[in-house]
């Protein structure tokens, strides 16, 4: 393929595919079809490409390795590309997000990233174990084979790789452990549960690059001496286990599975669980009871996994990033991935940059890089043109942090000291219009929901904190709420026996702490700052602006809005249920929202 | 609700399927609902009679675990994310719409059998935020208007 002139790639993950890019890639079938003895061209279904922001992407490039990359690219579009790039040698530039020396910022949103684990994601064909093969897979398995299981541990142990999927467990240490316990049966689980709301790179990781995460899990069954493996992904990710279960067909036909694997003697087969819609079976002791085929409730631990894991036996569990890291370290030497990275914190972390940023998409940075650098030179800034006010990372389990602190370095200890986590890698930037109250909210509600119920400061302190939260963001809260949901959260903290209950109170902690004036506009003022707060805002028609046109007045579910044709409307602030149709259905941007502090209505009225 | 004997020969398909597999009553169960579209308490006392897995064991599973229903489905399944960028992103608004163009709740099937209405958290296209997915298929950057168009259309 690399002899042809030119290489179009279509980013057929999840996301791609839900802007519109199968369609783009068919156009693109049929139109080649029709022209291939003229063009000189190959197209190739490849996975994400990481710019979400601009899906569908189409990238075309050189036998001289120049790349060019079309985004928003509609089936319409197909045909100028092929006419004028193609055929005239001339790109489109209306359509073009990045080409050499096209645009600084986009230079710079490229040479800031290290692509490490994602090195193939966008780059190869998931469906196609050759495509793989030749950008260097399983040479790193092979290279594995030769060191033999203590020389894997040792170069693992010189990368300095920690888990990924949260706590940041050294990977060397986890397998030697487990190689270690006696046993002679013993397995590996990949862990692609991926709970956090709000995260997609173990998705895009196993949609676009499914074989890295099938080597990891062979070289890690390799190190600590176990014949099986199981895949435990969310059921909610239909076409990452296609694809997986597509590269394992492939893996087995080609002997990277089964008996005698490369003729080492080393035998190995992969299974793939589906989980069934519970955050907790992300935990790994709810995992192995759900991989067991039972309710996945979190057990104390020790005995560690690595003991007493998968049907008693000893286990390693492994994220998916984690996984898909282990082949190049092998195959590139621990030394060239620890030169990325702060001293304690080595190599580079996928993100999955969302919220209300310019550029979001799944991104990969060294460690040790700041939030700013991140938010700006990555993501572009603030999608909204408005302030920058905090991300949140690590989901349910983690906390926000201000944007006063957007120089802190992203590695595992300087997140921790300032009381967030590193998580399992997504990020959510967050503008002036998010009420931080709301969010502490959103994510009690998501882990209150999901908490298994075995412990009562976990189900129950989950339940009184949310209803502290319920009556601040409704304008009754006290200020004895603020030390009491502190004390709760601590308590849900320390009396919860999993990670589950241990974090949960981060996020309601950390808004506590660094955004303490919110919570008391809340309460003193009954005044939702960005005016999010259903309970604390009202919905206006501007008689300025308002020309009469009763489309609100039809829109409104609850027939709240009334007025003469050509006069302007009025909402009834008593029956409206703030949901916000009329706003968006408004052609004269004339209905606002509206918060106001209690001390300033009083005002108004004294005067 | 009498199971029919197409789904008694279903049930008893997938349970010989899983015969030799160790902690099958997940799959097993998730088969069936791929198959069948729920898991009744009725198929529940099946499985368990061909099994012998209790019957309490696995109502225990099918309520644990969000992902399984016990009664049919309607028509048409809109799920909607409410995951973190989707909240973001004004996801509330977007179930209100769902919620009264359709006439129905999340959680819950509509009168009529068309439509049944799901939160869910992250579909994993947090870019295209709002996002929701009928039947599988997935709409990125959902507005309320796009909600009842596409509800009108269904
Ligand atoms: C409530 C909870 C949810 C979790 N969810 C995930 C998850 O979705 N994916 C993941 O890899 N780890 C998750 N973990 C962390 C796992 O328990 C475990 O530490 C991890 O899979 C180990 O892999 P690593 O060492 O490669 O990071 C979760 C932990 C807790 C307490
Ligand atoms: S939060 Fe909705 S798709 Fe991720």
């Amino acid at each position: 393929m690399a002899n042809k002139q030119y290489t179009i790639k279509v980013g057929l993950a999840s996301c791609g595919i839900a802007a519109g890019a199968q369609q783009v890639y068919d156009e693109f079938l049929s139109k080649l079809s029709q022209q291939e003895a003229a063009l000189d061209a190959a197209l190739i279904l490849t996975g994400c490409l990481g710019m979400c922001y601009c899906e569908p992407l189409v990238e075309v490039s050189t036998k001289g390795h120049e790349r060019y990359l079309y985004g928003n690219v509609a089936p319409e579009d197909v045909e100028l590309i092929i006419n004028q790039h193609l055929f005239g040698g001339e790109p489109v530039k209306e359509l073009l997000v990045y080409a050499p020396n096209l645009d600084p910022e986009m230079d710079r949103y490229m040479e800031k990233q290290v692509r490490i684990a994602l090195q193939n994601c966008g780059v190869v064909n998931p469906e196609d174990i050759a495509s793989y093969m030749a950008a260097g897979g399983y040479q790193g398995l092979q290279k594995a084979l030769r060191l033999g299981s203590e020389g894997v541990i040792a170069e693992l142990k010189a990368s300095g790789l920690r888990g990924r999927g949260g706590a940041g467990f050294p990977t060397h240490l986890k397998w030697s452990l487990t190689r270690q316990a006696p046993g002679s049966v013993k397995y590996v689980i990949c862990n692609a549960d991926e709970g956090d709301p709000g995260a997609f790179m173990d998705r895009s990781i196993l949609e676009s690059d499914p074989h890295s995460v099938i080597e990891g899990m062979l070289i890690a069954g390799y190190a600590i001496g176990a014949g099986k493996g199981y895949i435990y992904c969310r059921a909610e990710y239909p076409l990452a286990i296609k694809r997986l279960k597509l590269a394992i067909e492939q893996a087995k036909a080609h002997k990277l599975l089964g008996e005698s694997i490369m003729d080492s003697g080393f035998a190995f087969t992969l299974e793939i669980r589906e989980g069934a819609g519970a955050f907790v079976c992300g935990e790994e002791t709810a995992l192995i009871m759900s991989v067991e085929g039972k309710r996945g409730m979190p057990r104390f631990r020790p005995p560690y996994p690595s003991e007493k894991g998968l049907f008693d036996a000893p286990t390693s569990i492994n994220n998916v990033e984690t996984l898909a890291n282990v082949p190049r370290i092998l195959q590139c030497g621990a030394a060239e991935y620890s030169k990325y990275g702060t001293e304690k914190s080595k190599g580079t972390k996928v993100f999955a940059l969302a919220g209300k940023v310019r550029r979001g998409g799944l991104v990969e940075i060294p460690m040790g890089m700041t939030i700013n650098e991140i938010v700006f030179d990555i993501g572009g800034g603030i999608s909204t043109g408005k302030p920058f006010k905090a991300i949140q990372t690590g989901g349910p389990s983690g906390g926000c942090i201000p944007a006063s602190l957007g120089d802190t370095p992203v590695d595992y200890e300087s997140l921790d000291r300032i009381g967030a986590i590193m998580g399992s890698g997504g990020l959510l930037v967050m503008d002036e219009d998010t009420c931080m109250v709301d969010v502490a909210k959103y994510f009690l509600t998501f882990a209150r929901g999901e908490s298994c119920g075995k412990c009562s400061f976990c189900r129950i302190g989950s339940e009184k904190m949310l209803e502290i939260l319920e009556r601040i963001t409704q304008g009754r809260g006290t200020e004895e709420d603020v030390a009491l949901i502190k004390n709760l959260g601590e308590a849900v903290k320390t009396g919860s026996m999993c990670g589950l209950g241990q974090t949960m109170p981060n996020p309601v902690l950390t808004t506590l702490k660094y955004f303490a004036n919110e919570y008391q506009a809340h309460i003193a003022e009954e005044y939702c700052p960005a005016k999010q707060c259903k309970a604390l805002i009202s919905y206006v028609i501007d008689a300025e602006l308002c020309r009469g046109c009763s489309l609100c007045e039809r829109a409104c579910p609850a027939n709240a809005i009334s007025g003469e044709l050509r006069k302007p409307y009025t909402i009834d602030p008593e029956i409206c249920i703030r949901c916000g149709l009329c706003t968006s259905t408004c052609r004269f941007d004339a209905i606002h929202v509206e918060s106001k502090p209690k001390s300033s209505t009083v005002m108004e009225v004294a005067q | 609700m009498q199971v029919s004997s197409e789904q008694l020969l279903a049930i008893e398909q997938i349970v010989n399927k899983y015969r030799d597999f160790s902690g099958a009553a997940i799959p097993i169960l998730q088969e069936i609902q791929n198959q069948l579209g729920y898991v009744s308490p009725q198929f529940i006392d099946k499985v368990s009679e061909l099994t012998e897995i209790p019957a309490s064991e696995l109502y225990g599973i099918v309520t644990f675990y969000s992902q399984f229903r016990l009664e049919p489905i309607g028509e048409h399944h809109i799920q909607i994310c409410h995951g973190t960028a989707c909240h973001l992103a004004g996801a509330d608004k977007i179930i209100e719409a769902f919620e009264s163009s359709t006439g129905t709740k999340c959680g819950a099937t509509s009168k009529d059998g068309k439509f049944t209405l799901d939160k869910v958290a992250c579909i994993g296209c947090c870019s295209l935020a709002p996002v929701i997915s009928v039947n599988g298929k997935i709409y990125g950057r959902m507005t309320a208007e796009k909600a009842q168009k596409l509800v009108r259309e269904l």
